[in-house]
């Protein structure tokens, strides 16, 4: 894997209604990755080689093209068509990506989450979950608690043990649906849900307002069998000073994770 | 591969099991249910929904089943071409279907995106549109039900069409075409012999809002010409003339006479108070040497947007809009317009700024209101509803987060609602190596039109607005923002400011091309356009209306002929519609072609000088403010705090504030709302401004409409005082605060409808000068500001006209973010002072609008001056390390804020009022400025009484209760819990 000036290159891909650069660019600069912004519209004209001298690919979260038929279809349905197999042979290659929010809903309507059965060199997976209004109905923007599944592949939070951390959840259409049983059933043996909302006790949960979505089992983010790829609703990236955090100002604050989860990803990413 | 360009509808459904492993009924379908229970009282016995598309574009049988399989969700949704089957219940019954879809021409951002995905997913550029639409499935109701179902929650008539079935259904693929093939001609009004019955007919007739003055100032310019107007020379000219566009009110010469009888003549309100002491404030910054060779004024008055120095990196950029009457015809059209057109105000400074933050508050009749309303009005709790819903979809699809809301209730707003939205940007000092707060616009350039095409949506936005509300209210004058088109129109445009391919932009918003190239024009001297190269939505609209239109998503660019490729090229590759218009010249003259045909010829200095001043007669003296009711008896104070908490306005706001985004950019500091539970609004919020660095924003406002019953001058000092207050309180610095101001006012013009203009126009007199007085006396310059001056509405020939209205949003700075400060007590033992005036103010306090009698004795407001002294004692002490948390008393008094700071920690406070002289009661619920609330650690304790003339009123203790003594008797003993209770009511009726 290529890299610029000693640190791993990080393509953020912007546009059509994305938001989250900014926070984004920063906590990969704070993880000691080297970002590269570029618009979805230069990466689809150049082709899939911008990839080429890339470590890491981050979809932000938004509202890519409003998310007016479903969340993230419209941009998924672009990308799928345009950059779908040149993003599976990314991660074959050992790749790194992940999708927050807006970029999970993306990844998972692309079939690149959680990609069940599917085999390096293969082609890309079809969408096997999706992620549907809330329980509640409306966007919610509040913090939440995510535990990570210290068994989880996910390349992300694999050296973080069982930690629980907070950062704010803003969505309106985060609801894991699997479909049936069995997917559910299939992800959570193998690990494939690193992150779940957990209560005051730190359990998992399907209750609102500690889930905000009533997602099952507390399932707040899916990885692929490999752990290279990992999606999730909540935004671990804006939690990048402690003054993020909504009890601060009485001192019961906690450490950033914005600049922690990055740098974990980016360490795997260097060692591929 | 045969292509048919035959309507092909689309019909898509949640999948049974994606209801698997959640709740039986899906979301969008219970959130239906509760408006459907507690709007109207109608209950369903089931209820299902469904998307609907219609696309209009060629395509073969099997692209079509492509396109199918492209929007449909194939885990979480099932959908066909053509029409799903409307299933029986299990008892047989059938579903009432209920259709909603758009009228021609009304924005659909969903048809937008649907057409995209098609291309898309067919590969190959397409013709046509596609359209989105909405179904509701109804089982167990009668017809005039579902009827009702559908007029007062499912659609609006003034933008959608509704189709109400029962099985089986038509085929329904009308699909909603605007415009007609043939442009209108070009009319010529004659205008020049005209009398005067004739010349106020063509302004009423036409929605002109011009005045026999103004009409004859016309009519005389056009006999000079020779010639009479065009009908888009008349419109330009009424749509910049207009009081929206122009401030006629704030200019004219009023003759005025103040309480004592003194009668003195006002050169203008706006020259004479709001540019006054914006001068006075520099005035005296500079004597003072406060700001060094840097001044803190950077940009005012004349731009888009005000613009204060912030750091040596970036400056800061506010504005504060109204979008009140819009709000009233379609609430979530109207008010998602709100914030994305300020949005475009303060991006449109300069030559561009970055979007920061949002603000918004809303001033709307009862949600609880049981009152007849006249037809053609909407019941408060739908517009609030609506508004609400408008600017969170318009802030969070922008991707900007909101940091200050507030709600207001009263009857007076249920005619027309107040909908106060605002943008703060921060501006690199330069970009491209050029300053970015000027707009250096040479001849030449090219007038540029960049982001959404022209429709008829809008029209007459500027001068509608300068009218009251009514039932002929046009349709047209409602606009629907996209927001998404907007954010790639900025994410495009500040590339191009940063690569230096931008001379000057602006927005185009009421008056549309009119008004912003009409007004860049005057940067060189002149503009010529050709209409006729404008992007349209649809044929058929006529060169005035292009001219005119206010659709959304739209700026004007001037582009310097050498960057003109570059520029064009950068939109084609962002997918932002760029055209060129025409260019910017020194003729002196605004001309507008449609194609070879010359439609406006209008020379800059009649356009932007011409109107005629007008001349108003304004007075003003105390009249005594009615109470609400006849009760005399006092509630306990225990039930009076636990009555105020629960009331529209004060209880938890929570249940809305959380749809908003107030985390995007990752940048918060002090939250909106905080606390233990997060469900306290912030005294002032604050927020970094750039990532990396320490030094931020403290954003905050004063608003007492019920202080301007009382005396209108009072209201301004408390609006400026309150604003200030709040944000050192949160840490601001006192020396780097502007405001904003924004009047909304019922019409103060006397005339046949309105007998009492002159008392109305003496209120606006009354509150410039305490405007005046309360910004020089805090040294706080306006930078920006906006007046609304029509907020009455007339339905069945009643009247009814707000309470007037001022507005100050106030922008603080602080140097290092990781000092602020909240309300929040976080240590027992910690020491409660109360800093300020002890009395109540003799104003309509919320106590009295609650149980109809004054909680106590009354006092004379503090003088500015005297309120400056404690916020400059407050500041001492804070800027010493001796305050933990602060807090301001505001509406609701000191038990308000005493119950915030319990809510907000689940810490107790024991407060004792024996050291403070005025009754108790005057004390608790008395709303009078200056009042600060600190918290002071125990070893300070003694330093900060020493220091300040602030009393000791309380600990704070570890019992989770509010107790509130008086020599030795308990007027209140409150746990948090039954607190918590009384404030969520609201809330908790929401389910």
């Amino acid at each position: 894997m290529a890299e610029t000036t000693g640190r791993p290159r990080v393509l953020v891909p912007t546009g059509y209604g994305l938001n989250c650069e900014a926070e984004t660019i920063y906590a990969v600069e704070r993880a000691g990755g080297c970002p590269v912004a570029m618009h979805i519209s230069d990466w689809v004209h150049r082709g899939p080689s911008v990839l080429d001298d890339v470590a890491m690919v981050v979809f932000i979260g938004g509202f890519s093209f409003g998310d007016h038929i479903a969340s993230g279809r419209a941009l998924a349905h672009l990308l799928r068509a345009r950059m779908g197999d040149a993003l599976a042979r990314f991660v074959d290659e050992g790749g790194i990506v992940l999708g927050i929010c807006n970029g999970f809903q993306t990844l998972v309507k692309m079939g690149l989450l959680p990609a069940l059965g599917r085999t390096a060199g293969g082609p890309l997976a079809t969408q096997q979950v999706t992620l549907t209004a809330n329980e509640r109905l409306g966007y919610r923007d509040a913090w939440v608690r995510l535990r990570v599944d210290p068994a989880s592949p996910c390349v992300f939070t694999r050296d973080l043990g069982d930690l629980v951390f907070s950062c704010p959840a803003r969505h309106g259409e985060g609801r894991l649906v699997f479909g049936e049983h069995a997917t559910y059933e299939a992800l959570s043996a193998a690990g494939q849900i690193p992150v779940r909302y957990v209560d005051a006790d730190g359990h998992p949960t399907e209750h609102w307002p500690d889930n905000p979505n009533g997602s099952r089992g507390g399932a707040a983010g899916l990885c692929d069998a490999t752990g290279r790829i990992f999606g999730l609703m909540p935004h671990p990236e804006a939690f990048a000073y402690p003054e993020n955090h909504p009890h601060w100002d009485v001192g019961a604050g906690e450490e950033p994770i914005a600049a922690r989860l990055l740098g974990a990803g980016l360490t795997h990413a260097r060692s591929s | 591969m045969e292509s048919q360009r035959t309507v092909r509808r689309i019909e898509i459904e949640t999948h049974p099991r994606a209801r698997f492993d959640g709740r039986a009924v899906d979301p969008t379908a219970r959130d239906l249910l509760d408006k459907m229970r507690n709007w109207v009282g109608i209950v369903p016995r089931r209820i299902a929904t469904r998307k609907v598309y219609l696309l209009d574009i060629a395509m073969s049988d099997a692209e079509a089943q492509r396109v199918l399989e492209a929007l449909v969700d194939p885990v979480g949704e099932r959908g066909c071409l053509g029409r799903l089957d409307d299933r029986a219940d299990d008892d047989g019954t059938l579903p009432w279907v209920v259709t909603v879809h758009f009228l021609p021409g009304v924005t659909d951002v969903v048809g937008r995106t649907v057409r995209r995905v098609v291309s898309d997913e067919l590969g190959r550029p397409i013709e046509g549109a596609a359209a989105s639409g909405r179904q509701v499935l109804l089982w167990g109701l009668e017809r005039e039900d579902v009827e009702r179902v559908a007029r007062e929650v499912l659609y609006n008539p003034l933008i959608e069409r509704v189709r109400i079935e029962r099985p089986p259904r038509s085929d329904d693929v009308e699909f909603p075409r605007a415009g007609v093939p043939q442009t209108p001609p070009v009319r010529t009004v004659p205008l020049r012999d005209a009398d005067d019955e004739t010349l106020l007919s063509i302004s009423r007739k036409g929605m002109l809002a011009l005045s026999l003055a103004e009409m004859r100032a016309i009519a005389a310019h056009f006999r000079a010409c020779g010639r009479d107007p065009t009908d888009a020379e008349l419109e330009c000219l009424a749509q910049t003339w207009s009081e929206h566009c122009k401030h006629k009110i704030f200019s004219a010469r009023i003759d005025y006479t103040g309480p004592d009888g003194e009668r003195r003549i006002v050169d203008g309100l706006f020259k004479t108070f709001i540019r006054a002491a914006t001068d006075e404030v520099a005035r005296n910054r500079a004597a003072a040497g406060i700001d060094g060779g840097a001044p803190f004024l950077v940009s005012v008055f004349h731009d888009n947007a005000g613009v204060v120095r912030f750091t040596e990196r970036d400056h800061l950029v506010y504005k504060v809009e109204t979008h009140n009457s819009p709000s009233a015809l379609d609430p979530y059209g109207g008010a998602l317009t709100g914030i994305v057109g300020v949005n475009r105000d303060s991006f449109g400074t300069g030559i561009g700024a970055d979007l920061l933050a949002n603000v918004w508050g809303y001033c709307f009749g009862p949600p609880d209101y049981a009152g007849r309303l006249p037809e053609g009005l909407m019941h408060p709790r739908r517009i609030r509803d609506g508004v609400h819903h408008g600017v969170i979809d318009g802030g969070n699809h922008s991707g900007i987060p909101y940091m200050r809301g507030w709600e207001i209730f009263d009857p007076c707003y249920a005619g027309k609602p107040l909908v106060f939205c605002g943008t703060v940007a921060v501006m690199p000092v330069e970009s491209a190596g050029r300053p970015t707060h000027e707009k250096p616009v040479s001849v030449g350039d090219f007038v540029v039109m960049v982001g959404g095409r022209i429709g008829k949506d809008g029209i007459h936005g500027a001068t509608f607005s300068s009218l009251e509300l009514s039932a002929e209210a046009p349709v047209r004058a409602v606009q629907l923002g996209d927001p998404i088109v907007q954010k790639m129109m900025f994410d495009a445009l500040t590339e191009a400011r940063d690569l230096g391919l931008v001379s000057g932009l602006t927005d185009n918003g009421a008056g549309g091309l009119s008004s912003s190239v009409g007004e860049m024009a005057e940067l060189t001297g002149g503009a010529r356009i050709d209409l006729a190269r404008a992007p349209l939505k649809y044929p058929g609209l006529a060169p005035w209306e292009i001219l005119v239109s206010e659709a959304q998503e739209r700026m004007t660019v001037a582009v310097p002929p050498d960057r003109i490729d570059a520029f064009l090229d950068l939109c084609a590759r962002r997918e932002v519609e760029a055209t060129v218009l025409g260019t910017f010249t020194d003729t002196g003259r605004f001309e507008v072609f449609y194609g070879d045909a010359q439609v406006v010829d209008l020379p800059l200095e009649f356009l932007h000088d011409g109107v005629p001043r007008m001349e108003l007669s304004a007075e003003w003296s105390p009249r005594a403010v009615t109470p609400t009711s006849n009760r005399v008896s006092h509630p306990s104070v225990a039930d009076a705090l636990l009555g105020l908490l629960a009331r529209p306005g004060f209880a938890s706001l929570e249940h809305y504030a959380r749809h908003y985004d107030h985390e995007v950019k990752g940048l918060s500091v002090v939250k909106p709302l905080l606390g233990v539970r997060g469900d306290v609004p912030a005294t002032a919020t604050v927020m970094r401004a750039r990532h990396g660095r320490d030094e931020g924003v403290v954003l905050a406002e004063g608003v007492h409409p019920f202080y301007g019953a009382f005396d209108p001058k009072v209201m301004a000092h408390a609006a400026v005082e309150e604003g200030v207050r709040r944000v050192l309180c949160a840490g601001a610095r006192i020396d780097r605060i502007a405001a904003l101001d924004n009047f909304c006012w019922p019409d103060p013009i006397a005339s046949e409808k309105t007998p009492d203009g002159r008392f109305k126009l003496g209120q606006l007199v009354r509150c410039c000068e305490g405007l005046y007085e309360a910004c020089v006396a805090f040294g706080v310059p306006l930078v920006s500001g906006k007046d609304s001056m029509k907020n009455d509405a007339v339905f069945e020939g009643v009247k009814i006209s707000i309470l007037p209205t001022l507005l100050v949003s106030v922008l603080g700075q602080m140097d290092d973010v990781r000092r602020a400060i909240t309300l929040r007590p976080s240590r027992p033992g910690d020491v409660l002072f109360l800093l300020g005036p002890p009395d109540a103010a003799p104003v309509l306090t919320e106590y009295e609008r609650a149980f109809g009698v004054p909680p106590g004795d009354t006092a004379p407001p503090p003088s500015p001056e005297t309120c400056r002294s404690w916020a400059r004692a407050f500041v001492d002490v804070r800027d010493r390390g001796w305050v933990r948390a602060a807090h301001a008393a505001g509406r609701g008094g000191l038990a308000v804020a005493l119950a915030h700071m319990v809510l907000a920690s689940d810490l107790g406070l024991d407060v004792v009022l024996d050291s403070v002289p005025a009754d108790a009661r005057a004390v608790l619920f008395g709303e009078n400025l200056g009042r600060y609330l600190a918290v002071v650690p125990d070893e300070h304790a003694e330093a900060f009484a020493a220091a300040t003339s602030a009393h000791r009123i309380g600990t704070v203790t570890e019992t989770g209760r509010l107790a509130i003594r008086r020599k030795g008797r308990t007027l209140a003993a409150l746990d948090v819990d039954t607190l918590r209770r009384a404030y969520r009511t609201e809330e908790d009726a929401h389910g």
